[in-house]
């Protein structure tokens, strides 16, 4: 008798951050997960409406590091997640910090809205699309996270449930990146300052 | 997905299809009764019986498995199981073959990732005699 077979894609392995300590100043931290500036690639601009309705565009936080989110409510280790970005959102949101959430449920809104309003998530949430998945090379797998530097490139992407720490490592190692002045992509100059 | 094996009866007899179901090492599906309100069950749903009547499901029992992203251990499948199939043949049925089709709803993830849900054809082949 044959049999009909669930197949999917494994997650790619993660690797752990690593501190390093200063004296008088600000930690200096290396996540591993980061990629050197010269390999990160720009991050695909996208439109997609938050709760209120508002357009979000990824480039609307240009100048600010930011992590984004691909999720679902019935996906556990997503879960997991949420808290600590709403932690990172907390403790960076003055620094220079955004995370942006995009929501892969199907139901759209109709199961987004009450898991965001239980929880008291406090950063902004989309509800993504097949289009905008597409962008970011399907997001078959959830969660799939992107961490963007200051300059809209991707810095680190993680597939699947990562540590805490590799992404508070890499945040903070991004906020901590030096002054830059990249190009907008539409002629204008955007300056970028480091962390406070 | 394969077809499961063809089923065979007389106008007004019982019939029972079983639906073969593998899923790959190091993945699971939630069980028809997931441990949580929001994880997708596994859901088979008759589109068209054909012929046949009835079409009720009986689930094989789920495992209680352990996984990094949730507290509680998760009702699941794993592995090959089957899904058993209760039809009747309908009392007015024409003699001949027939196809019933359904659809198999699953959310599958491993340790540390979860696939979007999605729907695969189930077909049971019969033949009222």
């Amino acid at each position: 008798m044959s049999a009909f077979r669930f197949s999917a894609i494994l997650s790619t392995a993660l690797a752990l951050g690593l501190f390093g300590a200063g004296c008088g100043g600000p930690v200096a931290v290396k996540a591993a997960s980061v990629k050197p500036e010269k390999e990160r690639k720009v991050a695909p601009d996208f439109a997609l409406k938050d709760a209120d309705g508002k357009v979000v565009h990824l480039s609307d936080y240009r100048g600010k590091v930011v992590i984004l989110d691909f999720w679902a409510t019935w996906c556990g280790p997503c879960r997991i997640e949420i808290p600590w970005f709403m932690d990172l959102q907390r403790k960076n949101k003055d620094r220079g910090f955004e995370v942006l959430g995009v929501a892969m449920d199907d139901e759209g809104w109709e199961a987004v809205k009450p898991f965001l309003a239980d929880l008291g998530v406090n950063y902004r949430v989309m509800v993504g699309d097949d289009i905008t998945a597409q962008m970011y090379g399907g997001v078959d797998a959830l969660p799939t996270t992107f961490l963007i530097d200051k300059t809209g490139k991707i810095a680190a992407v993680h597939v699947g449930l990562a540590s805490r720490r590799d992404f508070e490592d890499g945040v903070e190692q991004l906020l901590q990146a030096p002054a830059t002045v990249a190009s907008s992509g539409t002629g204008e100059l955007v300056v970028s300052g480091g962390a406070k | 997905m394969g077809e499961p094996a063809k089923v065979a009866g007389a106008r007004g007899a019982a019939v029972q299809a079983r639906i073969p179901v593998t899923v790959d090492p190091g993945f699971h599906v939630n069980s028809n009764h997931p441990s949580e309100e929001y994880l997708i069950p596994l859901k088979l749903t008759w589109t068209s019986l054909g012929a046949l009547e009835g079409g009720q499901v009986a689930y094989p029992a789920p495992t209680l498995e352990k996984y990094e992203f949730a507290d509680k251990p998760l009702s699941v499948f794993t592995g090959a199981f089957s899904l058993a199939v209760s039809f009747k043949v309908a009392g007015n049925a024409p003699p001949g073959p027939g196809v019933a089709t359904g659809k198999l709803r699953y959310q599958a993830c491993n340790s540390n990732t979860c696939f979007p849900p999605k729907s695969a054809d189930v077909n049971v082949a019969y033949q009222v005699q």
